[in-house]
């Protein structure tokens, strides 16, 4: 009942049009992408990530809302030479919305924030988020002086959002319009002490 | 380093232990204690300068700034710190270094009763999210504090914040003329 209301509302404002499955997404653009750095947004996203296959370029949150993006950030300004992207979700991406003002600011040639939006928090019992309530994210991004900003709905572009982010040639925003489904849970280690060294490792630095 | 920047000796010391310490991304929030290190940082062209819209944001980039390899610290005024609260478990839960700078408000010679609530907690609250904390109130002892917990910071792994007593900063002017 509850999820029909829900899918029969995403047709509201931004949300209307095609989506895509969050999966098919996720594993083409890292498939096309395999040396990215990525950092993930907790829940769904870094079920995403996690389940097109462990990689030790990942760096999974679980916790920390809002901290995606500002992680990518420093991130990427810290490794120009590396491609950074950012898997997130609407909901984590609004807690840390003004980042996206700072990200402007700074515009790492080499960072790429995706939004896996399905405009609702996900990870709580599909509550609508303010994404499909009016709020236009890749509007905002733009707003805040983002230079490039996609909206993505065909899983052709998959492979289009990879390029972008192996070309490390601005910072981009996407937002990527995707089915309000709950694949099965691939759930990532929740040791974040261990993911940081194992991420570090893999760029040949030190515990600390 | 930009000559037109006045500022009081332990604002230089605080800037030149983080540049002698190889820091490569200083993020902040505005604070006119922080004010030398911030233009500092603008003018440097080795360092990184990062403008946040909420001290939160701050804990995100100096762990990112960590896991590509690069030294950061956070810059920010105590009303930041109950801002952070929750991001610090990202810290707690990786074990990032990490090194923080509070300029208080709310204590010495406080004009602003909106600040104390904050300002009276500060310290609580980064020890509540398991910040190891040092504070300095003597201008003559700012770079050897600063000093000591940037060591604790990155050569010992730890979460540190320096608090930056208010009597430093001094007393607000607040009627202009």
């Amino acid at each position: 009942m509850g999820a029909q209301v829900n899918a029969h509302d995403s047709t509201i404002g931004t949300l209307a049009g095609e989506r895509l499955d969050r999966r098919d997404f996720v594993a083409t653009l890292l498939d096309r992408a395999p040396e990215a750095l990525v950092v993930t947004g907790l829940g769904s996203p870094s079920y995403d990530v996690f389940a097109a296959g462990e990689r030790d370029r990942n760096f999974y949150l679980w916790g920390a809302m809002g901290a995606a993006v500002p992680t990518g950030l420093g991130l990427a300004l810290a490794r120009p030479d590396e491609s950074v992207v950012v898997i997130t979700g609407d909901g984590e991406q609004l807690m840390g919305i003004g980042a996206l003002g700072s990200v402007a600011v700074k515009a790492p040639k080499n960072l790429t924030i995706v939004v896996v939006d399905n405009g609702h928090f996900g990870e709580t019992g599909m509550q609508r988020s303010h994404s499909s309530l009016g709020a236009d994210l890749a509007g905002i991004a733009s707003s805040f002086g983002i230079a490039r900003t996609e909206r993505v709905r065909d899983i052709a572009d998959a492979e289009r959002v990879a390029r972008i982010v192996t070309a490390r040639e601005g910072t981009t925003f996407v937002q990527v319009f995707i089915e309000q489904t709950e694949p099965p849970r691939a759930l990532p280690p929740r040791d974040g002490t261990a993911v940081k060294n194992k991420f570090r490792a893999a760029l040949g630095l030190d515990t600390f | 380093m930009n000559s037109t920047v006045s500022a009081p000796g332990w604002q230089k010391s605080v800037f030149d232990v983080l540049r002698e310490g190889d820091v490569k991304q200083i993020a902040y929030v505005p604070d006119a204690g922080h004010s030398y290190a911030i233009q500092a940082a603008i003018a440097d062209p080795g360092i990184e300068d990062v403008v946040l819209t909420t001290e939160e944001e701050g804990v995100g980039v100096v762990s990112g700034a960590w896991l590509g390899g690069q030294r950061a610290v956070l810059l920010m005024q105590s009303s930041g710190v109950g801002n952070c609260v929750n991001m610090f478990s990202l810290l707690e839960m990786c074990k990032f270094p990490f090194l923080t700078l509070v300029t208080m408000r709310g204590e010495y010679a406080e004009f602003n009763p909106w600040q104390i609530p904050m300002g009276s907690t500060t310290q609580q609250a980064l020890e509540l999210m398991g910040i190891t904390v040092f504070r300095v109130d003597d201008p003559d002892q700012v770079g050897e504090v600063v000093s000591a917990a940037f060591d604790q910071a990155f050569l010992a792994g730890e979460r540190v914040a320096v608090l930056l007593g208010q009597r430093l900063i001094g007393r607000k002017k607040w009627e202009r003329k």
